[in-house]
């Protein structure tokens, strides 16, 4: 995992304080049931540990942590072909985000799965990763078991 | 019928704070007395100096590069070894009251137990033991839990907002709009993480840690053995004592400390003869951690903002001497005066104006390293006052608990049980005591190693954002005890650096198992 933010090492600054951030984890699943897991958008209570529930209306998604937390998404991509599904928090709490999962296929029963998170403040940003990390855990967990079956 | 355990700690507290260790700001005389009736040891260092780590080892005996939790967001695996489940096993109702803070606090998905059992209502949560077994979270039977303020999911937050939110907007709030830590000033001097909080005395979370304690000690019957960690989240920032209580220290009439000095030119030069990250930390021009606020640069503190920290924290300190105070009161009422040990200890020391700056980070010196630690042995065992001059470390905690147990210490902990004195000390070969630090945070990596004799600190840097790996500092503690003259690069300092250099690279070829190094999820 690469973390960024150069306007820490400036005290002039170099514009807002971004970082960006990412999980990834291998599958030993084809790339297309490891994309079925994660393009339903309503399915993210199964695969994000934290996330207790959701409504989606068109592209617009609202989760509920468990802590109480609602936050809006903003769908913007969700691509059968490239596998890539890629959300944006609307919360006022971030001035900018962008969640991004991809699939990537490495074999016939062998994928990665990348979870990148961006956002702006940068503190955010690694809260946010910090919990991808262990929605990686489940989307391998669920891809896995869905072959076995 | 054993020996009970009162575990007390404090966060972010310096050796020098204690009437006992020379402090003259607090007035400490329940801290002062348990150290005359037992042990004082003169040279306790942190295995970190920032709390995740540095907690984790106290309930691990482990190492951070042992344990896995090598920084402040970094999570002690559930399954990690805890002294606590040893005690458990031997029949010990075993509890944790005030900050624990082995797992992040910022989680809005509510992943981790510490940040969920206010919620959920419960006094613990089932979880995998180390050994494979399932049992009560890290050990502990109750956890009632409190950190620096009243925002969150922990139970004294839950406590104010729901019995006192008229009390909720006198505390400072730790973090700012972007959960950055504050930097905003306030106080009469403008100092940052300052408030003056009109919160009574009796709602402050240092005496609810001693209430919930006292409450807690009152289920036990008479015949149980008991350990119970009290964790007082002060002296640690922010400095918002109730009002009632500031006039105790009136700032204007604080001495500055000794290694502040007045002029900045010296300050500046005694940072410069320092490893270059000091510099550019004072400066603004780098942020190396999430501990100290990032807007807050330490060449704008004063002196008057020294004094008004110096004041605020060491009414927190006699706030919380009071309320052990309380606590140990209620022992003797109860009638177990005589089968209880207490030991006191921190987790981390704090900068406190110390060449002119606050907070923490990766900076290894008295103000951070050294730390008070006080074992009063159970009246029973007939102890011995004394001093142990000797370096010891918190890593030798977990063997200590065990040993008043009565129970053999397992063969994951990596520190030997404390010594009751100087001969003891010096025939189990208690001659230094190493302290780490590996940080990792948006762009900027640090990572320090220091050991610490009688005689000598000595740190390495190792290659990172700010170092190349030939950096170091080597202070001679006998002629030079406040750390200004660093003598890393001076000739006839060059057998001792490399004997120190020796004892840092055995630390790192120490055998034992290592856990895998978990994964930063948050800042803090």
């Amino acid at each position: 995992m690469t973390l960024r933010r150069p306007t820490r090492l400036s005290a002039e600054g170099l514009g807002g304080q971004v970082a960006s951030l990412r999980h990834e984890v291998r599958i030993s699943a084809p790339a297309e049931t490891v994309w079925s897991v994660v393009t339903h958008p309503e399915s993210i209570p199964e695969w994000f540990p934290g996330i207790e529930s959701c409504t989606v209306n068109g592209n617009i998604r609202i989760i509920k942590t468990r802590a109480g937390m609602e936050m809006a998404e903003e769908i913007l991509t969700n691509d059968p072909l490239l596998h890539r599904f890629v959300y944006r928090i609307t919360s006022s709490l971030y001035k900018f985000h962008l969640g991004t999962i991809d699939v990537i296929e490495l074999g016939e029963n062998d994928s990665l799965c990348v979870y990148s998170t961006t956002a702006e403040p940068d503190v955010l940003a690694l809260i946010i990763a910090g919990g991808t990390k262990d929605a990686l855990v489940e989307i391998k967990r669920l891809a896995e078991e869905s072959i076995k079956e | 019928m054993g020996r009970k355990i009162l575990f007390i700690t404090t966060d972010q507290q310096r050796y020098d704070t204690l009437g006992v260790n020379g402090g003259i700001l607090s007035r400490t005389p329940v801290l002062d007395a348990l150290a005359r009736e037992g042990i004082r040891y003169e040279r306790c260092q942190p295995t970190s100096v920032v709390c995740m780590p540095s907690r984790a080892s106290m309930l691990t005996g482990q190492f951070p590069t042992t344990h896995g939790a090598w920084m402040n967001g970094v999570p002690l695996a559930v399954n990690a070894p805890s002294v606590a489940e040893n005690l458990h096993d031997a029949g010990y109702a075993t509890a944790l009251i005030g900050k624990a803070h082995f797992e992040p606090f910022l989680d809005p998905f509510s992943r981790f137990a510490e940040n969920s059992l206010a919620n959920l209502g419960i006094p613990t949560i089932e979880q995998d033991w180390f050994d494979g077994r399932r049992g009560v979270h890290r050990g502990f039977d109750y956890l009632e839990l409190a950190t620096h303020g009243v925002i969150g999911p922990l139970h004294y937050a839950k406590w104010m907002n729901e019995n006192h939110p008229e009390a909720i907007s006198g505390f400072y709030p730790t973090l700012d709009g972007e959960l950055n830590v504050n930097a905003a000033g306030g106080g009469d001097t403008g100092a940052p993480q300052v408030k003056f909080n009109n919160v009574p005395r009796d709602w402050y979370h240092t005496d609810w840690v001693a209430d919930r304690t006292i409450s807690w000690l009152g289920q036990q019957s008479p015949d149980q053995d008991w350990f119970c960690w009290m964790s007082f989240p002060d002296p640690h920032h922010p400095w918002d004592p109730p009002k009632s209580e500031v006039e105790r220290v009136p700032w204007k009439e604080v001495p500055l400390p000794a290694n502040y000095p007045q002029h900045s030119s010296e300050r500046e030069a005694l940072i410069d003869a320092k490893a270059r990250h000091w510099r550019a930390w004072y400066d603004g021009s780098l942020v190396s951690n999430y501990e100290a606020p990032a807007l807050w640069v330490p060449a704008t503190l004063t002196a008057d903002q020294v004094r008004e920290v110096n004041a605020l924290n060491a009414v927190e300190i006699e706030l919380i001497d009071e309320a052990i105070g309380r606590v140990m009161k209620d022992i003797e009422a109860k009638g177990w005066g005589d089968d209880v040990d207490v030991i006191f200890t921190t987790d981390h020391g704090e900068f406190q104006g110390d060449f002119g700056f606050l907070f923490k980070g990766p900076y290894h010196v008295d103000a951070l390293m050294r730390l008070p630690l006080i074992w009063r042995p159970a009246r029973s065992t007939r102890p011995e006052p004394g001093v142990v001059k000797a370096p010891v470390s918190l890593v030798s905690l977990a063997a200590t608990f065990l040993e008043v147990a009565g129970q053999p210490a397992p063969a994951w902990t990596e520190g030997a049980a404390l010594p009751i004195n100087d001969d003891d000390a010096h025939a189990r070969s208690f001659t230094s005591t190493v302290t780490e630090w590996d940080s990792a945070l948006f762009g900027v990596d640090v990572h320090v190693r220091s050991v610490v004799t009688t005689e000598h600190l000595y740190t390495e840097y190792r290659p990172g954002t700010m170092h190349d790996g030939s950096e170091g500092e080597l202070y001679d503690l006998a002629d030079d005890p406040l750390q200004h003259v660093n003598r890393f690069n001076d000739p006839a300092y060059a057998a001792a650096r490399a004997t120190l250099h020796e004892r840092l690279s055995a630390h790192e070829d120490r055998p034992g198992e290592r856990a895998t190094p978990g994964v930063l999820v948050a800042p803090v």
